[in-house]
């Protein structure tokens, strides 16, 4: 019982950066910007919070510089894609290796330096509880920040009005402009948003979880496994939030694993989430290939199950909207 | 004359603006901006040797290119093709495996052709997902490059140890008469460069010059239209991937029999990742790739330099071929946006 509640509370705690950045993509992408930059602004703000919590001898002001490059990033992706009309996936991809390589090369100094931790609080009520308290009594502050985010933006995404707003925008910008909804502003909003959360699950991999800088750091592709689990979450918080868990249980899984194997070289665990990444992506994807939907058509049993697992993206993902060029 | 005019302000714009970005970059790593570049630039140019280097890093920059010129014309992120790199190489190193002996030119051109094999069938898979299985190219690639990665790291630690040694300084060299023959006193093997540069005109013909050129710039612009005209997309889709995955496990095999001889688990170098930055700074157009890639090759192999005399990381290469890509990026942008509204797409 208490193995079992240590190794949820381990799988709470990895999963918290895996959170962070998903809900942040979920947020962007629902408005219709691909931030594709996520795996090389992890990096640079996981180096920024090391450098910045090493220089000030406060792991808090690391935390925030974490989720200003974070913003800084999703800013240029703002400007470059839906401002100045380019391609959001070419400038991702090109942002996601020149961050990547920047946070090596200034984080240089830094590496494999004690670094800055951020503190581990206990609630009070709960951490005495015999077995939640065991699961969720003692936690850094960004373990609790990802937990309380899930269903902050449940609400904000399908009860508000904003909410609605920033749906709108990601579906069907010509409407949402016809009705007087800002796209530009909502949708670079969003962006700055998503990024400064992408941002803080940088600073909660480097502060909290895989304390400390190197190359690498450790954190390396975790922005993909982000990116793919929000397709997989079907850009629902809730959903996306539970592949994240159901990521970091893997990798939790992985570390026993690496123990009972030691043979094994570590980089071949670090490697493992990917394949079952793509095979999550193809189980969310391939109901909507035409060959699954002719079986589903001929077995009717098949397709309740085919429909559970569809997800499909904000209709104008991706797609850049100039009013003044719309028909 | 207006147009080249104003793509020579661009590049002009693009380099000051890339540059700038540079120095901030080096300011703020507290390093002397114009003795680092003066440095990265002697790094790559500074003798005879350096020179020989950069064009063995060109070779396969510029093999990855050509085969992404292909990718990008009909329509997909082939980022893949790291993988495609890796898998290659492993290929190669596994064709040449049992021959401990060493042989002669016949088994190296089987290591190659194994190597196109391998960069092939992994860029098929990849196309497989996305054709068959509705994963995107660059989340099925991002994944197979991971798991090329894997593989090569078992393969290194596992079946193909050295005996005794098993460690990242990767498996037993091959035997000297399986290496290419280097010019004497550079480290480039003629016969690669001559690959190189024969792919290079094959993909930009094939692209430019054949019915399947056509058809695949037709599905790259327009898969709907494609489908109704009997193009078969999705073919024609698994034909580029496996071309430009040939392409690459070609660059692979010539890392392993040219330049390393042997298998390691960074034999990819990043060539993939940097080839598709040099195919997208050149917007797909085939002229500038060459000289694009010599610039990135010689950043490559100056960087070498930068931990051995300033005690900077050689990352710096990446983020300046990153900037100027971004700052061509902003440049055509802002341009489009504000100088000539209306022009473009």
């Amino acid at each position: 019982m208490e193995f079992l509640a240590l190794t949820l509370a381990g799988i709470v705690s990895t999963g918290a950066p895996l959170v962070l950045a998903t809900l942040g993509e979920t947020l962007t992408e629902r408005a219709g910007v691909i931030n594709l930059s996520l795996d090389g602004s992890i990096l640079l703000a996981a180096m920024a919070a090391v450098a910045v919590g090493l220089l000030s001898g406060n792991p808090w002001l690391g935390l925030g510089a974490s989720g200003l490059v974070g913003i800084l990033i999703a800013g240029l992706v703002a400007v470059l894609g839906p401002v100045l009309g380019r391609s959001q996936v070419a400038v991702g991809f090109i942002l996601t290796l020149f961050c990547r390589d920047l946070a090596y090369f200034l984080g240089h100094p830094f590496a494999r330096k004690l670094g800055p931790e951020l503190p581990v609080w206990s609630l009070p009520g709960i951490s005495a509880l015999p077995f939640l308290g065991v699961v969720f009594g003692r936690h850094s502050p960004v373990v609790y920040l990802s937990l309380l985010l899930i269903p902050v933006l449940w609400w904000w995404v399908f009860l508000t009005q904003p909410g609605l707003e920033l749906r709108a925008v990601g579906e069907k910008p010509q409407a949402a402009f016809a009705r007087g909804i800002s796209v530009h502003y909502l949708r670079i909003l969003y962006t700055l948003v998503g990024g400064a959360l992408v941002g803080l699950a940088g600073g909660t991999f480097s502060l909290a979880i895989k304390p400390g800088w190197g190359r690498p750091q450790g954190a390396e592709g975790a922005g993909w496994i982000a990116l793919a689990l929000v397709i997989f979450g079907g850009w629902h918080p809730v959903r996306a939030a539970l592949g994240a868990y159901l990521f970091a249980a893997l990798q939790v899984l992985g570390i026993m694993l690496q123990e009972s194997f030691p043979g094994l070289p570590a980089p071949l665990f670090q490697v493992s989430p990917f394949p079952v990444m793509i095979l999550t992506l193809l189980v969310v994807n391939m109901g909507r290939t035409g060959w699954i939907q002719d079986l589903a058509y001929r077995y009717p049993g098949l397709r309740r199950w085919v429909s559970r697992w569809q997800a499909s993206a904000p209709a104008a993902l991706g797609r850049n909207f100039q009013p003044e060029k719309e028909g | 004359m207006a147009s080249s005019t104003r793509s020579l302000g661009r590049i002009i714009a693009a380099i000051l603006l890339s540059f700038l970005v540079t120095a901030a970059v080096l300011l703020l790593a507290d390093a002397p901006p114009l003795r680092t570049l003066g440095i990265l630039l002697q790094g790559g140019l500074g003798a005879p040797a350096k020179i020989g280097q950069t064009f063995a890093v060109w070779v396969p920059l510029l093999l990855g290119s050509s085969g992404l010129l292909l990718t990008f014309a009909a329509g997909l992120w082939n980022i893949g093709i790291e993988g495609q790199i890796i898998l290659g190489a492993v290929f190669a190193t596994g064709f040449l495996r049992p021959f401990p002996e060493g042989g002669g030119v016949v088994l190296v051109a089987g290591a190659l052709a194994a190597g196109i094999l391998g960069g092939a069938l992994w860029a098929v898979t990849a196309g497989g997902l996305r054709t068959w299985g509705r994963v995107h190219e660059i989340f099925g690639g991002l994944g197979l490059n991971f798991v090329a990665l894997g593989l090569t790291l078992w393969l290194i630690f596992g079946p193909w140890r050295r005996p005794g040694v098993a460690s990242m300084s990767g498996t037993e060299p091959l035997h000297p008469s399986l290496w290419l023959r280097e010019l004497a006193g550079l480290s480039l093997s003629p016969m690669s460069l001559t690959v190189g540069l024969l792919a290079f005109g094959a993909a930009v013909l094939l692209l430019r010059r054949t019915r399947w050129g056509l058809t695949l710039r037709a599905v790259g612009q327009n898969p709907e239209a494609a489908l109704l005209f009997g193009l078969r997309p999705n073919r024609r889709i698994l034909e580029a991937m496996a071309v430009c995955g040939g392409l690459a496990g070609l660059a692979g095999a010539l890392q392993v029999v040219g330049v390393y001889h042997r298998l390691l688990p960074a034999i990819s170098s990043n060539y993939g990742y940097t080839a598709l930055l040099v195919t997208m700074l050149a917007s797909c157009r085939a002229r500038f790739i060459p000289p694009i890639c010599l610039f990135f090759a010689l950043l490559n192999v100056g960087s070498i330099q930068l931990p051995l005399q300033l005690q900077l990381d050689s990352s710096l290469s990446g983020v300046i071929q990153g900037a100027l890509v971004l700052a061509v990026f902003l440049v055509q942008g802002l341009e489009e946006r504000f100088l000539f509204p209306g022009r473009g797409r």
